[in-house]
């Protein structure tokens, strides 16, 4: 069993779960992720690590309500228990010296590319991070984020902090200030990872992604997280979730995330962020 | 043995076949003439003494008969439903001969029954504790066999499991009108009952490295199984509707779907489904889409009736369901709707040539015969690759060109020290019995292993 130590709603519809898992933080790195299941009759789901406290055994997870699982993660209280945190799953995202860096983060992402941000910084990266949001109160983090961050951008749809724009405008903005990334990483959902690869390919450097393919076990033994990436088949939960944007087969991709989609569903969570 | 009736069966998802009565399983033991020689136990890889248990029902002392059992299969309720025994135990019985084999398995599974409804069942001697400890990694017939074998001598046993539950593909693959979850449920909770710790949601190699495992135990057992599943490399294979068969399996089995929506993980209800492959498992994928109501499902294999690699029950079971058999057949392309999702199957004809390294007919396609099948689901069931978890995260143990853990043959030790290996993830995708047989031998080797340390 697996205690919950914190959970509680940080913009609408996000929340941050802290759960005890000393076994999963003991190996964790950035780009890894668990899968969290609540017992019989429930989904797995998978979850990126958004922040961690090995000496406390503390995993810290940001998610975001679109479902029937991330529903009744949302129900839980702090000493309530959970049977299932397994992982850290997936291959931790390449972290090395690579000079200056992009990072991208919007919905629940901003709260997954904090250890990424955090360990390019320990590396001794240049880390340019942008927040990226409907309107001022989805941003998060902030605060967080710029202690390992050379420059933070904000940017809005609506225009309400700082630019307004999608992720497109911070490609813009870049150009604007001549800077030139040697990577750019982004993290969240399937249309902002998409139009992050689509937007900064023109940089001709890796926009890594992590891609949010459903999955079941998490171990590579189903199968149902598979996506072509550079014509090849990739298992997203063993050979990811992390992948050179620019390689994926993005038509496919969305229209696989989509085969237990309930329109209403779609719904709830267009009202978040306008992703799927 | 009395079966549930096909049109009804084909509707639910409870245990087909519905075991002898005590006056069937006397009657049936009565036919063996407990043979001096008795072939039969050549032919079962765990060496159960065949014709003492037989004689034990037939002299009516089943707890007997579950005794000598026990003594050589911690699981005979699992193998008594699945050994595949018409090519093992049965076939080498003196009866078959006549045509008329003694149906050990159906035997051997009414001594595991009457067993479980038993207010108590008799607790086997555990030897004095040695202090030593072991990690069983899987919870699969290999590592359950390593576990319950070792436990019995003395020594302290760690099972660790990657998924939730555990038993590997008897939980996650096997479906429950074939080997019902609960028949599982007990056997695990007796092994604990002996004594084995069982560590579920634990994947060692990412948990935990396989290195520190060793360091916290003085031997380790491998059992990880089956992995990442085979497709065909054909154009569309992923569309909506196309599935693994080990996807397809796990959303109804570990996750329940059948019960859905009762329970969360969806499984989508197809009207045509195709399942691509010749196995047990093709079968399971078949019969299973029946009963998540299917109005036709059909296995597509690209050999004859006569190559068939499914046990001839199953495949009969199949048959009176009325899944369809579309042989020598070979899917070429999928094509799908605009949204994704599967709308038809292309498909090209074979004819059986000359033997291949196998000593099978080498199917060749047959040119210009290509046709098309509506469907609007596709399981894939041609096979898997051993679990890749622990070979990638471990670059010391030696593996071969097709993954699978490289052992010595008799003693299932692998390339590192204090470290065994056996099952699925040893010999490719093979049965329970052969799983179990290579826990065995290993459990062997590591009782003397474990012996020779002060
Ligand atoms: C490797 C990986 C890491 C992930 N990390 C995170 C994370 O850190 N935080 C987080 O909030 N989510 C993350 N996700 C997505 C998360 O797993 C899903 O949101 C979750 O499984 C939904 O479960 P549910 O039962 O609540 O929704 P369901 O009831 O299963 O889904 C409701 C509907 O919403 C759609 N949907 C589900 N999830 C999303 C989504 N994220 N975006 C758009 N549409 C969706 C589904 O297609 C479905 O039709 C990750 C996914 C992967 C594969
Ligand atoms: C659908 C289907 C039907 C079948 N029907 C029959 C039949 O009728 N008769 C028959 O004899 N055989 C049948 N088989 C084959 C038989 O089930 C297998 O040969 C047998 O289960 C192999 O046992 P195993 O212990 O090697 O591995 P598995 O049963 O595969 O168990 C391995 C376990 O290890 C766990 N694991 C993997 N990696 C890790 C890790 N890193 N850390 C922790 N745990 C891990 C897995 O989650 C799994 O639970 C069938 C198989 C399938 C898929
Ligand atoms: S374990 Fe399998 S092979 Fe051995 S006697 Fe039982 S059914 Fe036959
Ligand atoms: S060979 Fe057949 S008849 Fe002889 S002992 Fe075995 S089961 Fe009985
Ligand atoms: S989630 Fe099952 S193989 Fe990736």
């Amino acid at each position: 069993m697996f205690k919950i130590i914190e959970r509680k709603s940080i913009v609408p519809n996000l929340h941050l779960l802290v759960v005890h898992a000393p076994d999963v933080v003991e190996t964790i790195q950035p780009g890894q992720f668990v899968i969290i299941h609540c017992g019989e009759g429930s989904e797995r789901i998978p979850l990126t690590a958004a922040d961690w406290d090995r000496e406390e055994g503390t995993l810290s997870i940001v998610f975001m309500e679109v479902g029937t699982s991330t529903g009744k993660l949302a129900m839980l209280q702090p000493g309530d228990e959970i049977p299932t945190v397994v992982g850290p799953l997936g291959v931790p995202i390449e972290i090395e010296k690579f000079g200056v860096v992009v990072c991208i983060g919007g919905c629940f992402g901003l709260g997954s590319i904090f250890p990424v941000v955090r360990a390019l910084k320990e590396k001794g990266n240049e880390v340019i991070t942008m927040l990226e949001g409907r309107s001022k109160n989805l941003l998060y983090w902030e605060e967080k984020l710029s202690k390992y961050s050379d420059k933070v951008i904000k940017l809005t749809r609506d225009g309400s902090y700082g630019y307004k724009g999608h992720v497109k405008k911070g490609s813009e903005l870049l150009r604007e200030l001549g800077i030139k990334p040697d990577r750019v990483i982004a993290n969240g959902c399937t249309t902002l990872s998409y139009l992050a690869s689509r937007d900064y390919a023109h940089f001709d450097v890796p926009v890594i992604v992590t891609l949010n393919t459903i999955m079941i076990d998490g171990t590579g033994m189903c199968g149902v997280c598979r996506c072509t990436v550079d014509g090849k088949m990739k298992f997203a939960c063993v050979d990811g979730p992390s992948f050179d944007g620019r390689l994926v087969d993005w038509e496919e991709l969305a229209a696989r995330r989509k085969q237990y989609i309930s329109e209403e569903a779609f719904l709830v969570h267009h009202s978040g962020c306008g992703g799927f | 043995m009395p079966k549930q009736a096909d049109f009804i069966r084909k509707r639910n998802f409870k245990e087909v076949a519905l075991g002898y009565s005590a006056e069937d399983a006397i009657e049936e033991a009565g036919r063996c003439l407990d043979c001096k020689k008795p072939f039969c136990v050549d032919g079962c890889p765990v060496e159960i003494d065949i014709p003492g248990f037989i004689r034990a029902i037939a002299e009516e002392d089943f707890a007997l008969a579950i005794k000598i059992l026990k003594e050589k299969n911690c699981l005979p309720a699992v193998c008594g439903r699945v050994c595949p025994q018409e090519e093992q135990c049965e076939i080498k019985c003196i009866l078959e001969k006549k045509g008329a084999p003694i149906a050990i398995g159906r035997l051997e599974r009414f001594a595991a029954e009457w067993e479980s409804q038993q207010d108590s069942i008799e607790m086997p001697v555990i030897d004095d504790k040695t202090g030593k400890k072991v990690a069983v990694i899987g919870s699969g017939p290999a590592g359950i066999t390593v576990a319950g074998d070792l436990i019995l001598q003395g020594h302290d046993v760690t099972m660790y499991e990657a998924l939730h539950e555990p038993g590997g593909v008897l939980t996650y693959g096997i479906p429950e009108f074939r080997l019902p979850a609960s028949v599982v449920t007990r056997e695990i909770e007796y092994l604990q009952k002996l004594g084995v710790k069982l560590i579920c949601n634990f994947v060692v190699g990412k948990t935990r490295s396989l290195k520190k495992i060793l360091d916290e135990y003085d031997a380790v057992f491998v059992g990880t199984g089956a992995g990442l599943p085979w497709f065909m490399n054909i154009p569309g294979e992923n569309l909506n509707g196309v599935y693994s068969a080990n996807e397809y399996l796990t959303r109804v089995n570990l996750m329940r779907g059948f019960q859905y929506p009762k329970t969360y993980t969806p499984v989508v209800r197809h009207k045509k489904v195709a399942v691509v492959g010749g196995g047990n498992v093709a079968m399971d994928c078949a019969r299973t889409a029946l009963r998540l109501g299917a109005e036709e499902a059909v296995i597509v294999y690209r050999r004859s009736e006569t190559e068939l690699p499914a046990r001839e029950e199953e495949y009969e079971n199949a048959d009176e369901e009325g899944v369809k058999f579309s042989f020598l057949t070979l899917p070429e392309k999928l094509y799908g709707d605009k949204n994704g999702w599967l709308k038809e199957i292309e498909c090209s004809k074979m004819e059986l040539g000359e033997p291949d390294a196998s000593g099978r007919r080498r199917p060749i396609r047959i040119d210009g015969s290509e046709f098309r099948m509506k469907m609007d689901a596709c399981i894939v069931a041609i096979g898997n690759s051993p679990n890749p978890i622990i070979p990638q995260t471990t670059p010391e143990l030696a593996v071969s060109k097709w993954g699978t853990i490289e052992v010595d043959e008799e003693s299932f030790k692998t390339t590192i020290d204090r470290v065994w290996a056996g099952g699925d993830i040893v010999s490719g995708a093979a049965t329970v019995i052969l799983a179990m047989g290579a826990g065995r031998k290993a459990a062997r080797s590591m009782h003397e292993y474990l012996s020779s340390l002060t």
